[in-house]
Protein backbone atom coordinates (compact mmCIF):
# COMPACT_ATOMS: atom_id res chain seq x y z
CA UNK A 1 0.00 0.00 0.00
CA UNK A 2 3.21 2.16 0.18
CA UNK A 3 2.96 2.57 -3.56
CA UNK A 4 -0.24 3.91 -3.43
CA UNK A 5 0.75 6.85 -1.04
CA UNK A 6 3.12 7.78 -3.21
CA UNK A 7 1.22 7.46 -6.32
CA UNK A 8 -1.52 10.36 -5.03
CA UNK A 9 0.72 13.63 -6.76
CA UNK A 10 1.47 11.20 -9.86
CA UNK A 11 -2.20 10.35 -10.11
CA UNK A 12 -3.31 14.12 -9.44
CA UNK A 13 -1.26 14.98 -12.41
CA UNK A 14 -2.33 12.26 -14.71
CA UNK A 15 -6.05 12.96 -13.86
CA UNK A 16 -4.95 16.65 -14.72
CA UNK A 17 -3.51 15.94 -17.77
CA UNK A 18 -6.37 13.21 -18.75
CA UNK A 19 -8.83 16.16 -18.41
CA UNK A 20 -6.74 18.23 -20.83
CA UNK A 21 -6.74 15.90 -23.32
CA UNK A 22 -10.10 14.77 -23.40
CA UNK A 23 -11.34 18.36 -22.49
CA UNK A 24 -9.84 19.72 -25.28
CA UNK A 25 -10.43 17.21 -27.82
CA UNK A 26 -14.02 17.19 -26.58
CA UNK A 27 -14.53 20.44 -26.92
CA UNK A 28 -13.13 19.82 -30.56
CA UNK A 29 -15.16 17.54 -31.16
CA UNK A 30 -18.35 19.05 -30.45
CA UNK A 31 -17.09 22.91 -32.25
CA UNK A 32 -15.97 21.11 -35.50
CA UNK A 33 -17.77 17.42 -35.33
CA UNK A 34 -21.08 19.10 -35.59
CA UNK A 35 -21.15 21.37 -38.54
CA UNK A 36 -19.15 18.64 -40.16
CA UNK A 37 -22.25 15.99 -39.84
CA UNK A 38 -24.57 18.43 -40.36
CA UNK A 39 -22.72 19.62 -43.35
CA UNK A 40 -22.53 15.59 -44.61
CA UNK A 41 -26.33 15.53 -43.69
CA UNK A 42 -27.71 18.36 -45.20
CA UNK A 43 -25.52 17.68 -48.65
CA UNK A 44 -27.03 14.21 -49.12
CA UNK A 45 -29.86 13.13 -51.40
CA UNK A 46 -33.12 15.44 -50.75
CA UNK A 47 -31.89 17.59 -48.50
CA UNK A 48 -31.22 21.41 -48.87
CA UNK A 49 -27.54 21.33 -49.71
CA UNK A 50 -27.87 18.68 -51.90
CA UNK A 51 -24.50 17.87 -53.66
CA UNK A 52 -23.29 14.35 -54.51
CA UNK A 53 -19.57 15.31 -55.05
CA UNK A 54 -19.22 17.14 -51.73
CA UNK A 55 -21.27 14.53 -49.75
CA UNK A 56 -19.12 11.94 -50.79
CA UNK A 57 -15.84 13.75 -50.59
CA UNK A 58 -16.68 14.97 -47.00
CA UNK A 59 -17.62 11.23 -46.19
CA UNK A 60 -14.34 9.45 -47.41
CA UNK A 61 -12.61 11.63 -45.74
CA UNK A 62 -14.10 11.17 -42.46
CA UNK A 63 -13.72 7.17 -43.29
CA UNK A 64 -10.26 7.43 -44.20
CA UNK A 65 -9.90 9.15 -40.35
CA UNK A 66 -11.91 6.80 -39.03
CA UNK A 67 -10.21 3.70 -40.49
CA UNK A 68 -6.61 4.53 -39.46
CA UNK A 69 -5.78 3.13 -36.12
CA UNK A 70 -5.86 5.59 -33.54
CA UNK A 71 -1.88 4.43 -32.69
CA UNK A 72 -0.86 4.93 -36.51
CA UNK A 73 -2.96 7.96 -36.68
CA UNK A 74 -1.16 9.47 -33.66
CA UNK A 75 2.03 9.11 -35.70
CA UNK A 76 0.90 10.42 -38.85
CA UNK A 77 -0.32 13.50 -37.17
CA UNK A 78 3.02 14.12 -35.75
CA UNK A 79 4.41 16.71 -37.86
CA UNK A 80 1.16 18.32 -38.13
CA UNK A 81 1.42 18.49 -34.00
CA UNK A 82 4.51 20.27 -34.32
CA UNK A 83 2.72 22.69 -36.72
CA UNK A 84 0.42 23.40 -34.29
CA UNK A 85 1.46 23.06 -30.80
CA UNK A 86 5.55 23.80 -31.30
CA UNK A 87 6.18 20.41 -29.76
CA UNK A 88 5.35 16.62 -29.84
CA UNK A 89 5.21 15.56 -25.94
CA UNK A 90 2.91 16.59 -23.62
CA UNK A 91 -1.28 16.55 -22.98
CA UNK A 92 -1.75 19.51 -25.46
CA UNK A 93 0.23 18.22 -28.09
CA UNK A 94 -1.43 14.74 -27.95
CA UNK A 95 -4.80 16.01 -28.08
CA UNK A 96 -4.30 17.68 -31.93
CA UNK A 97 -4.56 13.88 -33.00
CA UNK A 98 -7.17 12.71 -30.44
CA UNK A 99 -9.09 15.94 -31.56
CA UNK A 100 -8.93 14.79 -35.51
CA UNK A 101 -10.14 11.68 -34.47
CA UNK A 102 -12.77 12.00 -32.32
CA UNK A 103 -13.96 15.22 -34.92
CA UNK A 104 -14.24 12.34 -37.15
CA UNK A 105 -15.71 10.20 -35.12
CA UNK A 106 -18.52 12.64 -33.47
CA UNK A 107 -19.53 13.57 -36.92
CA UNK A 108 -20.96 10.17 -37.89
CA UNK A 109 -22.65 10.24 -35.08
CA UNK A 110 -24.34 13.62 -35.03
CA UNK A 111 -25.13 12.81 -39.00
CA UNK A 112 -26.79 9.07 -37.47
CA UNK A 113 -28.30 11.70 -34.88
CA UNK A 114 -29.60 13.83 -37.69
CA UNK A 115 -30.77 11.03 -39.57
CA UNK A 116 -32.81 9.90 -36.90
CA UNK A 117 -35.12 12.71 -37.22
CA UNK A 118 -38.04 12.56 -39.11
CA UNK A 119 -38.46 13.52 -42.40
CA UNK A 120 -41.61 14.89 -42.29
CA UNK A 121 -40.85 17.06 -39.52
CA UNK A 122 -38.19 18.81 -41.88
CA UNK A 123 -40.60 19.05 -44.74
CA UNK A 124 -42.93 20.68 -42.20
CA UNK A 125 -40.27 23.18 -41.73
CA UNK A 126 -40.16 23.83 -45.52
CA UNK A 127 -43.65 23.85 -45.57
CA UNK A 128 -43.40 26.58 -42.80
CA UNK A 129 -41.64 28.73 -45.40
CA UNK A 130 -37.94 28.32 -42.92
CA UNK A 131 -34.62 29.08 -44.67
CA UNK A 132 -31.78 26.35 -44.23
CA UNK A 133 -29.99 28.06 -41.32
CA UNK A 134 -33.77 28.17 -39.78
CA UNK A 135 -34.28 24.33 -40.15
CA UNK A 136 -30.70 23.95 -38.80
CA UNK A 137 -31.30 25.72 -35.47
CA UNK A 138 -34.88 25.78 -34.97
CA UNK A 139 -35.20 22.18 -36.38
CA UNK A 140 -32.24 20.04 -36.57
CA UNK A 141 -30.21 20.90 -33.90
CA UNK A 142 -32.98 20.33 -30.98
CA UNK A 143 -34.60 17.89 -32.37
CA UNK A 144 -31.37 15.53 -32.70
CA UNK A 145 -30.15 17.02 -29.44
CA UNK A 146 -30.92 14.06 -27.11
CA UNK A 147 -28.97 11.71 -29.95
CA UNK A 148 -25.87 14.39 -29.85
CA UNK A 149 -25.41 14.53 -26.24
CA UNK A 150 -25.57 10.62 -25.98
CA UNK A 151 -22.74 10.91 -28.87
CA UNK A 152 -20.80 13.39 -26.88
CA UNK A 153 -20.77 10.93 -23.68
CA UNK A 154 -19.63 7.88 -26.34
CA UNK A 155 -16.58 10.19 -28.08
CA UNK A 156 -15.67 11.41 -24.34
CA UNK A 157 -15.07 7.71 -23.41
CA UNK A 158 -13.53 6.89 -26.72
CA UNK A 159 -11.49 10.00 -25.72
CA UNK A 160 -10.42 8.35 -22.16
CA UNK A 161 -9.67 5.26 -23.40
CA UNK A 162 -7.36 6.38 -26.86
CA UNK A 163 -5.88 9.43 -24.82
CA UNK A 164 -4.03 6.39 -22.71
CA UNK A 165 -2.47 5.67 -26.07
CA UNK A 166 -1.34 9.13 -26.20
CA UNK A 167 0.93 8.20 -23.45
CA UNK A 168 3.25 6.37 -25.89
CA UNK A 169 4.35 9.62 -27.65
CA UNK A 170 4.24 11.55 -23.96
CA UNK A 171 1.13 12.88 -23.82
CA UNK A 172 0.99 11.44 -20.39
CA UNK A 173 -2.70 11.07 -18.97
CA UNK A 174 -4.05 8.12 -16.46
CA UNK A 175 -3.95 5.40 -19.03
CA UNK A 176 0.02 6.51 -19.24
CA UNK A 177 0.05 6.06 -15.32
CA UNK A 178 -1.68 2.90 -15.49
CA UNK A 179 1.08 1.14 -18.30
CA UNK A 180 4.27 2.92 -16.56
CA UNK A 181 3.48 2.05 -13.08
CA UNK A 182 1.04 -0.91 -13.31
CA UNK A 183 2.89 -2.72 -16.66
CA UNK A 184 6.57 -1.83 -16.95
CA UNK A 185 7.42 -1.91 -13.49
CA UNK A 186 4.89 -4.56 -12.05
CA UNK A 187 3.13 -2.71 -9.64
CA UNK A 188 -0.43 -4.56 -9.60
CA UNK A 189 -1.53 -1.94 -6.98
CA UNK A 190 -1.17 0.89 -9.30
CA UNK A 191 -2.75 -0.74 -11.91
CA UNK A 192 -5.91 -1.44 -10.04
CA UNK A 193 -6.13 1.40 -8.83
CA UNK A 194 -5.57 3.26 -11.89
CA UNK A 195 -8.09 1.44 -13.38
CA UNK A 196 -10.74 1.46 -10.80
CA UNK A 197 -10.16 5.29 -11.46
CA UNK A 198 -10.92 5.13 -15.08
CA UNK A 199 -13.79 3.46 -14.18
CA UNK A 200 -15.34 5.96 -12.09
CA UNK A 201 -14.47 8.08 -14.42
CA UNK A 202 -16.17 6.76 -17.17
CA UNK A 203 -19.28 5.65 -15.69
CA UNK A 204 -19.46 9.56 -14.36
CA UNK A 205 -19.68 10.75 -17.66
CA UNK A 206 -21.65 8.43 -19.19
CA UNK A 207 -24.36 8.70 -16.15
CA UNK A 208 -23.69 12.78 -16.66
CA UNK A 209 -24.09 12.32 -20.67
CA UNK A 210 -27.24 10.02 -20.03
CA UNK A 211 -28.63 13.00 -17.33
CA UNK A 212 -28.58 15.08 -20.39
CA UNK A 213 -29.80 13.23 -22.93
CA UNK A 214 -32.54 12.34 -21.33
CA UNK A 215 -33.70 15.82 -19.96
CA UNK A 216 -33.88 16.81 -23.49
CA UNK A 217 -35.68 13.63 -24.69
CA UNK A 218 -39.10 14.03 -24.77
CA UNK A 219 -39.78 11.29 -27.32
CA UNK B 1 -57.78 31.27 -56.76
CA UNK B 2 -55.45 28.44 -57.14
CA UNK B 3 -54.43 27.28 -61.17
CA UNK B 4 -52.58 24.37 -61.35
CA UNK B 5 -51.85 24.54 -65.63
CA UNK B 6 -50.32 21.22 -67.48
CA UNK B 7 -48.02 20.12 -64.21
CA UNK B 8 -46.14 17.58 -64.60
CA UNK B 9 -43.72 16.17 -62.11
CA UNK B 10 -41.05 13.89 -62.43
CA UNK B 11 -38.98 11.84 -59.62
CA UNK B 12 -35.44 9.96 -60.55
CA UNK B 13 -35.48 6.54 -59.28
CA UNK B 14 -32.85 3.80 -59.59
CA UNK B 15 -35.26 2.39 -62.34
CA UNK B 16 -35.08 5.61 -64.44
CA UNK B 17 -37.60 8.61 -64.11
CA UNK B 18 -40.90 8.33 -63.32
CA UNK B 19 -44.01 10.66 -63.87
CA UNK B 20 -45.81 11.38 -60.59
CA UNK B 21 -48.17 13.71 -61.83
CA UNK B 22 -48.88 14.18 -65.49
CA UNK B 23 -50.09 16.86 -67.58
CA UNK B 24 -52.71 18.00 -64.61
CA UNK B 25 -54.73 21.40 -64.75
CA UNK B 26 -56.98 22.15 -61.89
CA UNK B 27 -58.15 25.77 -60.84
CA UNK B 28 -59.59 25.97 -57.49
CA UNK B 29 -61.46 28.97 -56.37
CA UNK B 30 -60.90 30.72 -52.73
CA UNK B 31 -62.86 29.77 -50.22
CA UNK B 32 -63.93 26.51 -50.85
CA UNK B 33 -63.02 22.92 -49.66
CA UNK B 34 -61.12 21.09 -52.73
CA UNK B 35 -60.83 17.55 -52.77
CA UNK B 36 -58.32 14.98 -54.55
CA UNK B 37 -58.85 11.87 -54.29
CA UNK B 38 -57.21 8.41 -55.56
CA UNK B 39 -55.79 5.37 -54.59
CA UNK B 40 -52.30 5.67 -53.20
CA UNK B 41 -49.17 6.59 -55.13
CA UNK B 42 -51.73 8.04 -57.78
CA UNK B 43 -49.59 11.19 -57.31
CA UNK B 44 -52.29 13.38 -55.32
CA UNK B 45 -49.69 14.01 -52.45
CA UNK B 46 -46.91 15.31 -55.45
CA UNK B 47 -49.91 17.62 -56.66
CA UNK B 48 -51.01 18.70 -53.36
CA UNK B 49 -46.85 19.39 -52.64
CA UNK B 50 -46.57 21.24 -56.07
CA UNK B 51 -48.92 24.64 -54.34
CA UNK B 52 -46.07 25.10 -51.82
CA UNK B 53 -43.29 24.22 -54.04
CA UNK B 54 -41.96 21.21 -51.70
CA UNK B 55 -42.23 19.88 -54.98
CA UNK B 56 -41.32 21.57 -58.02
CA UNK B 57 -43.02 20.67 -61.74
CA UNK B 58 -40.99 19.88 -64.34
CA UNK B 59 -43.31 21.04 -66.54
CA UNK B 60 -46.44 23.27 -66.08
CA UNK B 61 -47.29 26.18 -63.56
CA UNK B 62 -48.69 27.05 -60.72
CA UNK B 63 -50.43 30.31 -59.51
CA UNK B 64 -51.82 31.32 -56.69
CA UNK B 65 -53.94 34.40 -57.40
CA UNK B 66 -51.64 36.09 -60.23
CA UNK B 67 -48.18 34.83 -58.95
CA UNK B 68 -46.94 32.31 -60.90
CA UNK B 69 -45.35 30.02 -57.83
CA UNK B 70 -42.95 28.04 -59.90
CA UNK B 71 -40.97 31.20 -60.57
CA UNK B 72 -39.99 31.93 -57.18
CA UNK B 73 -37.06 31.18 -55.24
CA UNK B 74 -35.05 32.34 -51.63
CA UNK B 75 -37.03 35.23 -49.94
CA UNK B 76 -39.70 35.23 -52.17
CA UNK B 77 -40.47 31.27 -52.02
CA UNK B 78 -40.48 31.67 -48.09
CA UNK B 79 -42.38 34.15 -48.19
CA UNK B 80 -45.55 32.44 -50.19
CA UNK B 81 -44.84 28.93 -47.91
CA UNK B 82 -45.81 31.13 -45.23
CA UNK B 83 -49.35 31.86 -46.60
CA UNK B 84 -49.91 28.32 -47.55
CA UNK B 85 -50.64 26.11 -44.04
CA UNK B 86 -50.04 22.52 -44.60
CA UNK B 87 -51.36 19.65 -42.01
CA UNK B 88 -49.73 16.27 -42.52
CA UNK B 89 -50.96 12.35 -42.32
CA UNK B 90 -48.22 11.69 -39.89
CA UNK B 91 -48.45 15.60 -38.16
CA UNK B 92 -44.62 15.91 -38.19
CA UNK B 93 -44.78 17.93 -34.96
CA UNK B 94 -40.86 18.36 -33.23
CA UNK B 95 -41.00 16.22 -30.40
CA UNK B 96 -38.55 18.28 -28.30
CA UNK B 97 -40.94 20.90 -28.59
CA UNK B 98 -44.11 21.51 -26.29
CA UNK B 99 -47.22 22.33 -27.82
CA UNK B 100 -46.74 25.78 -27.50
CA UNK B 101 -43.63 26.12 -29.08
CA UNK B 102 -44.35 23.70 -31.62
CA UNK B 103 -47.10 26.23 -32.53
CA UNK B 104 -44.67 29.96 -31.89
CA UNK B 105 -42.04 27.66 -34.49
CA UNK B 106 -44.04 29.07 -37.31
CA UNK B 107 -44.25 32.66 -36.05
CA UNK B 108 -40.68 32.58 -35.62
CA UNK B 109 -39.67 31.53 -38.81
CA UNK B 110 -41.86 34.18 -40.00
CA UNK B 111 -39.93 36.51 -37.85
CA UNK B 112 -42.84 37.71 -35.80
CA UNK B 113 -41.58 39.13 -32.72
CA UNK B 114 -42.11 37.15 -29.15
CA UNK B 115 -45.05 39.21 -28.11
CA UNK B 116 -47.40 38.66 -30.83
CA UNK B 117 -46.78 35.27 -30.83
CA UNK B 118 -47.39 35.32 -26.85
CA UNK B 119 -50.69 37.20 -28.02
CA UNK B 120 -51.31 34.63 -31.31
CA UNK B 121 -50.36 31.21 -29.76
CA UNK B 122 -52.69 31.19 -27.28
CA UNK B 123 -55.73 32.18 -29.35
CA UNK B 124 -54.88 29.39 -32.24
CA UNK B 125 -54.98 26.72 -29.12
CA UNK B 126 -58.16 27.76 -28.28
CA UNK B 127 -59.40 27.47 -31.80
CA UNK B 128 -58.23 24.13 -31.96
CA UNK B 129 -59.56 23.11 -27.97
CA UNK B 130 -55.98 22.39 -26.96
CA UNK B 131 -55.22 25.43 -24.54
CA UNK B 132 -54.70 23.45 -21.48
CA UNK B 133 -52.02 21.66 -23.20
CA UNK B 134 -50.02 23.71 -24.32
CA UNK B 135 -47.14 22.37 -22.14
CA UNK B 136 -47.83 19.13 -23.17
CA UNK B 137 -44.76 17.35 -25.17
CA UNK B 138 -46.69 16.00 -28.71
CA UNK B 139 -45.41 12.24 -27.33
CA UNK B 140 -48.39 13.20 -24.32
CA UNK B 141 -50.90 13.62 -26.97
CA UNK B 142 -53.40 11.34 -29.03
CA UNK B 143 -53.45 11.56 -32.48
CA UNK B 144 -56.55 13.62 -32.77
CA UNK B 145 -54.79 16.12 -30.34
CA UNK B 146 -51.43 16.32 -32.05
CA UNK B 147 -53.71 16.75 -35.54
CA UNK B 148 -54.92 19.97 -34.34
CA UNK B 149 -51.72 21.13 -33.13
CA UNK B 150 -50.72 20.57 -36.39
CA UNK B 151 -53.94 22.77 -37.94
CA UNK B 152 -52.63 25.35 -35.18
CA UNK B 153 -49.17 25.57 -36.27
CA UNK B 154 -50.66 25.68 -40.14
CA UNK B 155 -53.11 28.62 -39.12
CA UNK B 156 -49.73 30.69 -37.27
CA UNK B 157 -49.35 32.84 -40.25
CA UNK B 158 -52.90 33.28 -41.23
CA UNK B 159 -52.26 31.69 -44.00
CA UNK B 160 -54.63 31.86 -47.40
CA UNK B 161 -54.34 28.49 -48.48
CA UNK B 162 -54.84 25.15 -45.89
CA UNK B 163 -53.42 22.44 -47.93
CA UNK B 164 -54.03 18.86 -46.25
CA UNK B 165 -51.78 15.85 -46.85
CA UNK B 166 -54.69 13.01 -45.61
CA UNK B 167 -55.10 14.42 -42.31
CA UNK B 168 -57.46 11.70 -41.14
CA UNK B 169 -55.70 9.10 -42.31
CA UNK B 170 -54.18 8.27 -39.23
CA UNK B 171 -57.31 8.67 -36.82
CA UNK B 172 -60.12 6.71 -36.15
CA UNK B 173 -64.07 7.53 -37.20
CA UNK B 174 -64.55 9.54 -34.35
CA UNK B 175 -61.65 11.64 -34.03
CA UNK B 176 -61.60 11.99 -38.02
CA UNK B 177 -65.32 13.81 -37.59
CA UNK B 178 -63.91 16.20 -35.28
CA UNK B 179 -60.97 17.06 -37.72
CA UNK B 180 -63.11 17.28 -40.41
CA UNK B 181 -65.24 19.78 -38.56
CA UNK B 182 -62.73 21.66 -37.28
CA UNK B 183 -61.14 22.20 -40.62
CA UNK B 184 -64.49 23.05 -42.03
CA UNK B 185 -65.30 25.53 -39.10
CA UNK B 186 -61.68 26.99 -40.44
CA UNK B 187 -62.73 27.47 -43.80
CA UNK B 188 -65.79 28.98 -43.00
CA UNK B 189 -64.64 31.31 -40.37
CA UNK B 190 -61.46 32.48 -42.15
CA UNK B 191 -62.45 32.11 -45.43
CA UNK B 192 -59.51 29.81 -45.90
CA UNK B 193 -59.27 27.89 -48.95
CA UNK B 194 -58.89 24.51 -48.00
CA UNK B 195 -57.43 21.77 -50.50
CA UNK B 196 -57.36 18.28 -49.15
CA UNK B 197 -56.29 14.71 -50.45
CA UNK B 198 -57.41 11.07 -49.12
CA UNK B 199 -57.82 8.01 -50.40
CA UNK B 200 -61.26 7.67 -48.88
CA UNK B 201 -64.16 8.99 -50.23
CA UNK B 202 -65.67 9.43 -46.86
CA UNK B 203 -63.64 12.19 -46.01
CA UNK B 204 -64.31 13.99 -49.63
CA UNK B 205 -67.93 13.75 -48.92
CA UNK B 206 -68.44 15.05 -45.60
CA UNK B 207 -66.86 17.93 -46.18
CA UNK B 208 -65.22 18.81 -50.45
CA UNK B 209 -67.79 20.71 -52.42
CA UNK B 210 -65.73 20.08 -55.72
CA UNK B 211 -63.47 16.68 -55.96
CA UNK B 212 -60.82 16.22 -58.41
CA UNK B 213 -59.91 12.01 -59.09
CA UNK B 214 -56.52 10.99 -59.53
CA UNK B 215 -55.37 7.81 -61.27
CA UNK B 216 -51.69 7.29 -62.82
CA UNK B 217 -50.59 11.07 -61.80
CA UNK B 218 -53.77 11.79 -63.87
CA UNK B 219 -56.77 13.92 -62.83
CA UNK B 220 -59.66 11.62 -64.61
CA UNK B 221 -62.54 13.84 -63.58
CA UNK B 222 -63.82 16.41 -61.78
CA UNK B 223 -66.94 17.46 -60.67
CA UNK B 224 -68.63 18.79 -57.82
CA UNK B 225 -68.46 15.59 -54.93
CA UNK B 226 -72.61 15.26 -55.51
CA UNK B 227 -71.92 14.78 -59.33
CA UNK B 228 -69.26 12.56 -58.40
CA UNK B 229 -71.20 10.52 -56.50
CA UNK B 230 -74.31 10.57 -58.19
CA UNK B 231 -73.19 10.62 -61.58
CA UNK B 232 -69.69 9.08 -61.66
CA UNK B 233 -68.13 8.68 -65.32
CA UNK B 234 -64.88 7.69 -65.18
CA UNK B 235 -64.33 3.72 -63.85
CA UNK B 236 -62.19 4.82 -60.96
CA UNK B 237 -64.59 7.49 -59.59
CA UNK B 238 -67.32 4.47 -59.86
CA UNK B 239 -64.88 2.25 -58.46
CA UNK B 240 -64.32 4.98 -55.44
CA UNK B 241 -68.07 5.79 -55.28
CA UNK B 242 -69.38 2.34 -55.58
CA UNK B 243 -66.82 1.46 -52.59
CA UNK B 244 -67.92 4.36 -50.41
CA UNK B 245 -71.88 3.91 -50.93
CA UNK B 246 -71.26 0.24 -49.67
CA UNK B 247 -74.66 -0.67 -51.41
CA UNK B 248 -73.43 -3.89 -53.00
CA UNK B 249 -76.16 -7.38 -52.17
CA UNK B 250 -74.03 -10.18 -52.03
CA UNK B 251 -73.09 -12.74 -55.15
CA UNK B 252 -75.02 -16.07 -53.51
CA UNK B 253 -77.90 -13.80 -52.98
CA UNK B 254 -78.52 -12.57 -56.48
CA UNK B 255 -78.46 -15.81 -57.81
CA UNK B 256 -80.68 -17.13 -55.69
CA UNK B 257 -83.32 -14.30 -56.79
CA UNK B 258 -85.97 -14.84 -59.48
CA UNK B 259 -86.93 -12.31 -61.94
CA UNK B 260 -84.03 -9.28 -62.43
CA UNK B 261 -82.16 -7.03 -60.06
CA UNK B 262 -82.04 -3.40 -60.99
CA UNK B 263 -79.82 -0.70 -59.00
CA UNK B 264 -82.07 2.56 -58.82
CA UNK B 265 -80.42 6.04 -58.14
CA UNK B 266 -82.36 8.69 -57.16
CA UNK B 267 -81.62 12.25 -56.98
CA UNK B 268 -82.89 14.87 -54.65
CA UNK B 269 -84.97 16.66 -57.79
CA UNK B 270 -86.46 13.11 -58.21
CA UNK B 271 -89.29 11.77 -55.66
CA UNK B 272 -89.14 8.44 -55.78
CA UNK B 273 -91.75 7.05 -53.82
CA UNK B 274 -94.69 8.23 -56.73
CA UNK B 275 -92.62 6.36 -59.46
CA UNK B 276 -92.06 3.57 -57.25
CA UNK B 277 -96.16 3.41 -55.93
CA UNK B 278 -97.09 3.78 -59.13
CA UNK B 279 -94.95 1.64 -61.33
CA UNK B 280 -96.50 -0.99 -58.53
CA UNK B 281 -99.91 -0.03 -59.91
CA UNK B 282 -99.03 -0.16 -62.97
CA UNK B 283 -97.51 -3.49 -63.35
CA UNK B 284 -98.15 -6.74 -62.47
CA UNK B 285 -94.40 -7.04 -61.74
CA UNK B 286 -94.07 -7.69 -58.29
CA UNK B 287 -90.98 -5.02 -57.15
CA UNK B 288 -89.65 -5.93 -53.85
CA UNK B 289 -86.87 -3.99 -51.99
CA UNK B 290 -83.66 -5.78 -50.95
CA UNK B 291 -81.34 -3.07 -50.07
CA UNK B 292 -81.19 0.66 -49.85
CA UNK B 293 -80.18 3.54 -48.67
CA UNK B 294 -80.06 7.42 -48.45
CA UNK B 295 -76.14 9.57 -48.28
CA UNK B 296 -76.24 12.73 -47.88
CA UNK B 297 -73.70 14.81 -49.95
CA UNK B 298 -72.43 18.22 -49.17
CA UNK B 299 -76.30 18.45 -47.80
CA UNK B 300 -77.80 16.61 -50.83
CA UNK B 301 -79.56 13.49 -50.63
CA UNK B 302 -78.68 10.86 -53.16
CA UNK B 303 -81.20 7.65 -52.76
CA UNK B 304 -80.42 4.44 -53.75
CA UNK B 305 -82.49 1.34 -53.95
CA UNK B 306 -81.91 -2.40 -55.34
CA UNK B 307 -84.64 -3.48 -56.18
CA UNK B 308 -85.81 -7.09 -57.42
CA UNK B 309 -88.63 -7.46 -59.88
CA UNK B 310 -90.52 -10.69 -60.58
CA UNK B 311 -92.97 -11.16 -62.90
CA UNK B 312 -93.17 -11.75 -67.27
CA UNK B 313 -89.69 -10.88 -69.01
CA UNK B 314 -91.40 -8.32 -71.10
CA UNK B 315 -93.21 -6.64 -68.54
CA UNK B 316 -89.68 -6.55 -66.13
CA UNK B 317 -88.46 -4.81 -69.27
CA UNK B 318 -91.34 -2.52 -69.55
CA UNK B 319 -90.69 -1.45 -65.80
CA UNK B 320 -87.62 -0.76 -65.96
CA UNK B 321 -88.24 1.38 -69.02
CA UNK B 322 -90.94 3.24 -67.04
CA UNK B 323 -87.94 3.45 -64.32
CA UNK B 324 -85.09 4.79 -66.06
CA UNK B 325 -87.55 7.94 -67.82
CA UNK B 326 -88.00 8.52 -64.11
CA UNK B 327 -84.86 7.91 -61.65
CA UNK B 328 -81.20 9.45 -62.35
CA UNK B 329 -79.89 5.68 -62.99
CA UNK B 330 -81.33 2.28 -63.92
CA UNK B 331 -79.11 -0.14 -64.04
CA UNK B 332 -79.70 -4.18 -64.40
CA UNK B 333 -77.57 -6.02 -61.97
CA UNK B 334 -78.86 -9.09 -62.74
CA UNK B 335 -81.24 -11.21 -64.70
Amino acid sequence: MDNLAVLVPDLTKAFIETFQMVGISLACAALFGIPLGLFIFTTDRGLFFENRVVNSVSGFAVNIIRSVPFVILLVLLLPFTQIMTGTTIGPVAASIPLSVAAVAFYARLVEASLREIDRGVIEASNSMGASPLQIIRYVLLPESMPGLLRGLTVTAINLVGYSAMAGIVGGGGVGDLAIRFGYYRYQTDVMITTVIALIILVQGVQSAGDYAAKKKDHA
Amino acid sequence: MVKIENVSVQFRTKSGITDAVRNVSLSIEDGEIFGIVGASGAGKSTLLRTINMIERPAEGKVYIGKTDITTLAGRDLRRMRQKVGMIFQHFNLMHTRNVYENVALAMKIAGKSVKETEVRVPELLALVGLSEKALSYPSQLSGGQKQRVGIARSLANDPEILLCDEPTSALDLETTRSILDLIRDINRRFGITVILISHEMDVIKSICARVAVMENGKVVETNTSYGIFSEPVHETSKELVRHSLNIEVPENILSSMNGSVVKVVYLNETALEPVLSNAIKKFTVNINIIHGKIEYIAGLPIGILILNLRGKKNEINEVIEYLKKRTAVTEVIYG
